[in-house]
């Protein structure tokens, strides 16, 4: 296929939101192994829960599909999206998973964050490096995090 | 050259005490020549948080299973992935892991269907270790390649596959997921993601034990005493019996295969791997839902073994 071909196959604003891509990027360009590594160092990054949420744990919902417990809440403010989420030191892959995810739309529109194509956790080359099955973990997580920002925004 | 067995009390119990060793046993071990630590996980990345000095990673995904057949690695992977290692046919592997060991006790059932002769696990896993402040490190050990010839996998002896339950019924069947799964309300465990099972419930006549039973607060075995209770007592086993032990996907019945096996002495067990992924969505097969076991239909065909 030619580059021509190439752009004008592409969907007219299916381009990701620059994040998103940006992680994509970094992590196609590395190897299988250091994928994972830079999947820990997202792991690390995952920032503490701003205190009202910390000191109420009712209020995040927790993604059953996900291995291990992961809380997230989302809001929407003036129209653009800000994502926390929590899960336990003893689970870095959910914990990186959940980062992604929340670097990756915080800041969006509410249209550009319902517009990341659902199979967003399949295409950043993280399927050889942890496994089919494990990153469905992390598709439940978008699509939680996607309905979350649907009603929120429905309620506005 | 296989290193000592862990002479603690506790295990002398069991069937097959030279399958366990403690935590004590391990951090005064460390280091010597012929053992090999590996650390087998549910999580991917938790070894590269730190993880017992010395030890070497093995993922159940991407190292144990074949990455287009649904089975495991040939033995051609399986003796590179063992050399690449350092452990030969001779060495000593204590395998430990998160979440009671689960994982661990997968790592140590696919070893066994290629022979490694003696592999043990760590009493009580990560947690333990961990619980118990000993150390851990991020430096990734420097591993000298060992020779390790390609083994035969034998799959008649501890692997169980769809015809052999079919030709099984009669005799014992444990299902160790939830009781949520077995009853046949939900196809995946409580938190977990779907594997994908088209019809929800059990294999007839199979007893609900799920696989956590075994294990005590602090991720350990059970005692003897207390397992006696859960499988003789509760599930009905009786020694001699052929049990096939069996969950979603052969993971948390590898648990359950190692206490059955190894700890309670039952000689004849084996491991359905396809498990409910396989059998709930597999044509004509029987399924009963329901809390009840259900009756054993006739036996199909002939068993492999």
């Amino acid at each position: 296929m030619s580059e021509a071909d190439a752009v004008s196959d592409a969907e007219p604003g299916a381009a990701l939101p620059e994040a998103l891509a940006e992680i994509q990027r970094d992590f196609l360009d590395l190897g299988v192994k250091d994928r994972l590594q830079l999947l820990l160092e997202f792991s690390n990054e995952l920032p503490e829960l701003p205190q009202r949420y910390a000191d109420h744990p009712d209020l995040l919902e927790q993604v059953v599909e996900c291995q291990s417990p992961v809380f997230i809440f989302t809001e929407v403010e003036g129209g653009r999206v800000r994502l926390h989420a929590t899960a336990p030191r003893e689970s870095p892959t959910t914990r990186g998973f959940a980062s992604i995810i929340a670097q990756g739309l915080d800041g969006l529109t509410v249209e550009e964050a319902l517009a990341v194509p659902d199979d967003y956790p399949q295409t950043i080359g993280l399927v050889e490096a942890v496994s089919p099955l494990r990153i469905r973990g992390m598709t439940a997580l978008l699509g939680r995090a996607k309905r979350q920002i649907r009603e929120r925004a429905a309620a506005q | 050259m296989s290193v000592e067995v862990d002479p603690a009390p506790k295990f002398s119990e069991y069937a097959h005490p030279e399958r366990l060793v403690s935590t004590e046993w391990l951090a005064e071990h460390l280091g010597e020549p012929g053992l090999v630590v590996v650390e087998s996980d549910e999580d991917v990345l938790l070894y590269e948080t730190g993880h017992i000095p010395g030890s070497v990673k093995l993922d159940w995904h991407t190292d144990l299973n074949d990455p287009v057949q649904r089975d495991y690695v040939s033995a051609e992977r399986f003796a590179e992935l063992l050399s690449e290692r350092g452990i030969a046919p001779d060495t000593t592997i204590v395998i430990y892991g998160d979440k009671n060991n689960w994982w661990a006790a997968y790592a140590l059932w696919v070893f066994t269907l290629f022979g490694h002769a003696d592999v043990r696990l760590l009493d009580g896993g990560r947690a333990k270790w961990e619980a118990e402040g000993r150390d851990y490190t991020l430096d990734q050990p420097e591993v000298a390649a060992a020779e390790y010839p390609v083994p035969v996998r034998d799959d008649s002896v501890v692997r169980a596959f769809k015809d052999d339950v079919l030709a099984h019924f009669g005799s014992p069947l444990i299902d160790v997921r939830s009781p949520e799964e077995y009853d046949g309300s939900r196809t995946t465990a409580p938190a977990y993601p779907e594997e994908g099972a088209l019809r929800a419930g059990h294999i007839p006549s199979a007893q609900n034990v799920p696989w956590g039973k075994a294990a005590a607060d602090d991720g350990t075995f059970r005692s003897v005493a207390e397992l006696d209770a859960i499988y003789r007592d509760g599930a009905g086993l009786q020694t001699g019996d052929d049990v096939i032990a069996y969950c979603r996907i052969g993971e948390r019945s590898s648990h359950t295969w190692f206490v059955l096996h190894h700890l309670l002495g039952f000689e004849n067990v084996r491991n359905y791997d396809g498990s409910w992924t396989e059998w709930g969505s597999a044509v004509r097969v029987p399924i009963v839902t329901g809390a009840e076991p259900g009756e054993a239909p006739a036996a199909v065909g002939v068993s492999a073994r």
